[in-house]
């Protein structure tokens, strides 16, 4: 599954809100971060603002602040403000006595019910004690250095 | 310092003192909530399964409650299990629940954290569940403990 920028910059801004409820971010800090397009991501903010999940903070500084409920928001309620994520949706609807393409979409299929299934379990607030614990750390420790291109091809 | 006993209340050992192993007594609890949770009573069920996992090899088993005998607020059922698909000991927990009206004031992550010292103690570094991909809740609880997606894929299907 590949996440469209608007879908990717929507979550590193809620997650960023989520962590800090109390405190307002403006677009541009956020931005800065991650090294994106700051009008892009004022115009996310504004989106995921008409959606009910941040708040625009007028006055001096400005900027928004999360105001949804980081225990029960999920990944997917992000991602689906944005994006369908079913990759079976974007194949092609089979014809008749195509059943390779019926077959395919059936495959298609379980990975969307997986896909679905992780993206829902997942809050915003389990999402940041994930990020806290940095599991991908003992991940790349864990694998094996890649291979060079010289050691692949062999002796 | 002192040294370990098991004669040492429960708080001195850094135990959750809320948190107790089974006695047959509670059974009849496990079956009430069981049935207040799922609408249907299955006696033979909880009373087999305290026999196997309450009254038997208890340093690998453990079925652990909370509250009172005949009125219980949750419980949470595992054992270590070794060398299932080729994988070395690890701790699976197959059944949680916790009373309707006490949930969300983190019971259930504390009956999850008992189960998981117990594991610990038993030796093993790892800890499993399988959940029902449209069962939002328990899945959810089960991320929120820090549980992610393992190396096995579950594969099924129908014999007719
Ligand atoms: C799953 C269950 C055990 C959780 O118990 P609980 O006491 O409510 O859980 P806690 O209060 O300790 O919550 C722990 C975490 O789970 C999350 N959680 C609990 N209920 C949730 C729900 N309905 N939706 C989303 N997340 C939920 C909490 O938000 C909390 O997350 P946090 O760590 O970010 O704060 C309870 O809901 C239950 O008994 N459900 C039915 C069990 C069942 O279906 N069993 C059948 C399979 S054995």
């Amino acid at each position: 599954m590949k996440l469209q920028k608007a879908t990717a910059f929507a979550l590193y801004a809620v997650l960023e809100l989520a962590a800090e409820p109390g405190r307002q971010r403006t677009a541009v800090e956020i931005a800065d971060k991650y090294g994106i397009s700051a009008h892009h991501l004022a115009k996310v903010l504004r989106d995921l603002g008409r959606a009910g999940l941040v708040e625009a903070v007028r006055g001096v500084g400005g900027g928004y602040r999360f105001v949804g409920n980081a225990k029960r928001l999920t990944l997917m309620d992000v991602i689906g403000l944005f994006e369908g994520t079913s990759a079976e949706a974007d194949a092609p609807t089979p014809g008749e006595g195509q059943d390779i393409a019926s077959g395919l979409r059936y495959v298609l299929a379980e990975l969307d019910a997986q896909t679905g299934a992780t993206l829902r379990s997942i809050s915003l607030s389990t999402m940041l004690k994930l990020v806290a614990r940095r599991p991908w750390e003992s991940l790349a420790a864990a694998r094996p250095a890649r291979p060079t291109r010289a050691a692949r091809r062999g002796p | 310092m002192a040294r370990r006993s098991t004669t040492l209340p429960p708080q001195a050992s850094g135990e959750d003192p809320t948190i107790r192993p089974a006695t047959l007594a509670d059974v009849a609890g496990v079956i009430g909530l069981d049935e207040e949770v799922t609408g249907l009573r299955k006696a033979a069920y909880w009373q087999d399964m305290f026999e196997r996992f309450g009254a038997r090899r208890r340093d690998q088993r453990f079925f652990l409650v909370a509250g009172a005998p005949g009125h219980l607020d949750g419980f949470i059922i595992g054992e270590v299990r070794a060398w299932e698909f080729g994988s070395p000991p690890s701790g699976w927990v197959f059944a949680v629940q916790v009373r309707p009206r006490l949930r969300v004031r983190g019971l259930g992550a504390r009956l999850f954290a008992a189960v998981c010292a117990r594991f610990r103690t038993a030796g093993v570094a790892r800890v499993r569940t399988m959940v029902a991909r449209d069962n939002a809740v328990i899945h959810a609880f089960f991320r929120s403990q820090g549980m992610m997606a393992g190396p096995f894929i579950e594969l099924e299907m129908r014999l007719d």
